[in-house]
């Protein structure tokens, strides 16, 4: 569908605002109408749409406005925040406001004017603040100069005020909705100042989400539930050891069974059952006899890969993050030297919307519906897997159901559109199974570190080395981006300086290094990447060097901070918050702390904990971040209680182990996820600090571990260095 | 051919009888409201009320079912006016990503027919849908928030 299609059913308009706010209208209709998503021809309907004011304004003659939204939305609320963001420059009417989710093709069309769409490492707001709001400024000062005009004023003696636009001295007044259409034949202006943020009235504003209602009464389609008519469903299996081959399979065996239209070879490594629906699929799928040629990894176990790792914690090794003085001398020189070893599991991302794409493939063009968080790159791939050329190809992008990084690759775009070029002219949607999404996942990497740090003669951290050995994200993903040395994403939260992902201390000897050992199991970019695994080593080992000390963490931490204010900062608020020097915990329950910069933000936490008879309970987490700006304090309070809930999941539960190549874990039964009844209360603190950009969705993962394992710590004198909690028994100090 | 009671319509399924009421529900009778998220009652995405009570559809063969179940989908619930649950999910704003949150919300309106007041540790031990945006806080408060609201109408 084109967007002036989709400018007519923009959203809010959910069955729960029909009925719920119009009074009772179309029940029985609503209860049994449900989403089409038909394949119609590009631009059917242009003709009859709303022109643009520009590329991120559209207001219909009603003064509904509607935003455009470049990024994907998969809960993280960016789509509301950007909304926010442009509304800010436009001066329109909240209440008023819509959106739409831009196309990659029209995107191309249009020589990008949207700009860039991935929706990766926090960026959706930070990477585009600036011409979004641009975008809403430039719309209005079309749209006053277009009434300006109409009246014979000059612009410049026109105020606006929530999409209203006066001409004091003449006593006239229009809106937005009535010089729309004028605006849009005027050119844009040059030299536009934005608003200082303290001035925001609509950005900075705890809104509600601009998407919420179609998510309550079920009307909402994800791509897992396009429905289209003569639509076929598709289930692939590939082969369970990464990189091992499709050997063979028995179609007879399953082809006589009810609603199977097809059974093919995808590509190199996966079969697919094609049928009418999911379940005559799933059905003969599990029934269909497959060969596979497993590779020269059958015989890969977690114990060979942590194996593999161990010896990298010694290895020589060229790759160097963040090197001060010299760490290795001062080391071999003190004789208060303490070694701790930790590791870090493989996870799923497990979203709960699992992987799937709806492909409508004929000789002259190819169409996708559903979920990515990469549209451009996605239509790249469905142009090439669908032998078209671009321009003959479109990518209908839909919310998606949790995504947390797993759709940054569009590997399942060309699966599905191999899938779908051989059943030319039917739609067929792609849908994994949770068994397959769970076991051809793109993993949080797999990794081991080595930490050595002496104290001086007063009890200060004078060197430390820190050894990481491991899988390296980038290697498999982004191959251009590595350098000779290695993968420059390895050191997310240690790197010397610089606004993105800084190391918060300064320690007089420090060599932080990495040792490359890539296992065959495919890694990705799993909310938090790197800055996970970092932030436990160095919090909890910070944490370890505090108690050999005998310095309190935080007075400890402190004095290794003086350089780095914004770090300590927050560190301070989240102290502060749970009363780490002024109050004491309740009767048996315990507190630990962790800090760290990730994605251009600072974070901290501080946990509450208690164990009793070996089972541990968070009772509370204080957060702290310092995102520079806010553009929603409640998206935000949302986004840190969720990424609470993502990091306390991977620290309990999350581990997926290898053997005879594959990985094991098949379903939530055996890769558990925190519930409500584990959930501990989150008290959300933002000290936004101004001047730079950074994200949210992803820091506070990271220090949501180790505060809670320092808190253990202290509760129980156990240091946890292995990952997840659930393998340690926490019972017997 | 079997029949099914699905909110408050009988319904004709030609559709074998070990398939999941899942399945039926969203592909037969065409209401994907009702999510899939695992398959095997771990997550609670499928969440239907049969005959009044939260349950995994998932993991409900089409045979088990009768035409004499009542069975509400998402799609049913509140089919005058939203459910108070719905309702407070908007103001609390809730819903993240939004998959899990439809059998969030059967779970809540079930527990909720059956226990007007529940304490925070029956919400806690009651409502085990997995949400892997991490809402929990929020659904805490808007159970809470949704029964306060049932009682004093009620
Ligand atoms: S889909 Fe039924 S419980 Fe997960
Ligand atoms: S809101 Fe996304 S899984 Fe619950």
């Amino acid at each position: 569908m084109t967007m002036q299609q989709r400018t007519n059913s923009p959203s809010r308009t959910g069955r729960l605002s029909r009925r719920g706010f119009l009074a009772g209208a179309g029940a029985a209709a609503g209860a049994f109408s449900f989403g089409f998503s038909f394949p119609l021809p590009v631009r059917a309907v242009a003709q009859a749409a709303v022109k643009e004011v520009n590329a991120w304004v559209v207001i219909q003659p009603d003064d509904t406005v509607i935003i455009r939204i470049a990024r994907a939305e998969m809960g993280q609320g960016s789509l509301t925040g950007l909304a926010q963001l442009v509304a800010e420059e436009l001066e329109c009417d909240w209440d008023k406001v819509r959106f739409e989710l831009v196309e990659p093709g029209e995107n191309r069309r249009r020589d990008r004017v949207w700009r860039d769409q991935s929706t990766g490492g926090s960026r959706a707001i930070r990477g585009s603040q600036e011409y979004v709001r641009m975008g809403g400024a430039a719309a209005r000062s079309m749209l006053v100069q277009a009434a300006a005009q109409g009246w014979g004023v000059p612009a410049g003696q026109c105020t606006v005020a929530k999409g209203v636009i006066t001409h004091q001295a003449s006593g006239r007044s229009t809106t937005y909705g009535a010089v729309a259409e004028v605006a849009n034949g005027i050119a844009p202006p040059t030299g536009i100042t934005l608003k200082d943020p303290k001035d925001w009235t609509i950005a900075g504003q705890p809104a509600k989400r601009l998407d919420t209602l179609d998510k309550l009464d079920g009307s909402l389609v994800y791509g897992m539930d396009i429905a289209m008519p003569g639509m076929l469903v598709a289930i692939p299996k590939a082969c369970p050891v990464h990189g091992g081959k499709l050997k063979s399979f028995d179609a007879a065996a399953v082809s006589g069974m009810r609603g199977v239209k097809h059974v093919l070879r995808v590509d190199d490594e996966t079969v697919a059952v094609v049928a009418d629906t999911f379940w005559r699929a799933k059905t003969a799928l599990d029934a269909l006899p497959i060969e596979w040629d497993n590779g020269p990894n059958a015989n890969v176990s977690s114990e060979t890969i942590a194996e593999m790792l161990r010896e990298g914690l010694s290895a020589e090794t060229e790759y160097v993050g963040n090197r001060a003085g010299d760490a290795k001398g001062a080391l071999a020189r003190s004789s208060r030297v303490i070694e701790a070893d930790y590791g870090f599991p493989y996870q799923n991302h497990a979203p709960m919307e699992v992987i799937n794409a709806t492909v409508l493939w004929t000789p002259e063009r190819c169409e996708m519906w559903g979920p990515t968080q990469v549209a451009e790159a996605a239509l790249t791939a469905l142009a090439t897997a669908a032998g078209l050329p671009v321009e003959n190809c479109e990518v209908h992008v839909k919310r998606i159901g949790g995504s947390f990084g797993r759709r940054l690759t569009t590997e399942y775009v060309t699966m599905a559109t191999l899938i779908a070029k051989q059943v030319p002219g039917t739609p067929v949607k792609m849908m994994w199974t949770r068994e397959e999404d769970m076991v051809q996942g793109r993993y949080h990497p797999v990794t081991q570190c080595r930490l050595r740090g002496s104290l001086d003669a007063d009890g200060n951290l004078d060197a430390l080395h820190m050894r990481i050995s491991g899988q390296s994200i980038m290697a498999y993903m982004r191959p251009s981006i590595m350098t000779a040395n290695g993968d420059p994403v390895t050191f997310q939260g240690l790197m010397p300086d610089g606004a993105e992902m800084a190391i918060g201390y300064t320690i007089p000897n420090l060599l932080i290094d990495h040792a490359m050992r890539n296992p065959h199991i495919r890694p990705g970019a799993w909310r938090g990447v790197n800055l996970n695994q970092n932030a436990v080593y160095l919090e909890c080992f910070i944490d370890e060097m505090a108690q050999a000390a005998n310095v309190d963490p935080l007075v400890f931490r402190r004095k290794l901070m003086a350089n780095h204010p914004k770090h300590l900062a927050v560190l301070e608020a989240a102290a502060k918050g749970i009363g780490w020097e002024t109050t004491k915990p309740p009767e048996g329950v315990h507190r630990g702390l962790a800090q760290v910069m990730g994605f251009g933000s600072y974070v901290a936490a501080a946990a509450e904990v208690s164990v009793s008879a070996g089972r541990l309970k968070i009772h509370r987490i204080v957060a702290a971040t310092d995102p520079g700006y806010v553009v929603n304090p409640q998206q935000v309070e949302a986004q840190i209680a969720g990424s609470f809930v993502y990091g306390l999941s991977a620290m309990l539960y999350g581990e997926c182990t290898v053997k005879d190549g594959r990985i094991e874990q098949e379903n939530f039964d055996t890769y558990n996820v925190m519930r409500l009844d584990e959930m501990p209360v989150v008290e959300v603190i933002t000290v936004p600090s101004g001047g730079f950009w950074g994200g949210v969705g992803e820091p506070t993962i990271a220090v949501a571990a180790p505060a809670v394992l320092n808190a253990v710590f202290a509760a129980t004198g156990k240091r946890v260095r292995n990952l997840p909690l659930k393998n340690i028994d926490l019972g017997t100090s | 051919m079997a029949k099914l009671n699905i909110n408050g319509k009988v319904v004709e399924v030609d559709v074998e009888e070990d398939t999941p009421l899942l399945w039926v529900i969203r592909e037969h009778v065409g209401l994907t409201g009702t999510k899939y998220g695992c398959g095997v009652a771990q997550c609670g995405a499928c969440t239907v009320h049969l005959d009044g009570v939260a349950t995994r559809s998932c993991a409900l063969p089409l045979s088990a079912v009768t035409e004499e179940n009542r069975i509400v989908t998402i799609e049913g619930l509140g089919a005058e006016t939203p459910h108070p649950v719905q309702q407070v999910w908007a103001e609390l704003d809730v819903a993240q990503c939004g998959y899990c949150q439809v059998g969030m919300i059967m779970a809540a309106s079930s527990l909720l027919a059956q226990n007007p007041s529940p304490s925070d540790d029956d919400i806690r031990a009651e409502i085990t849908n997995i949400c892997r945006c991490g809402t929990y806080p929020r659904v805490l408060a808007g159970v809470k928030l949704a029964a306060e609201r049932m009682t004093n109408r009620g």
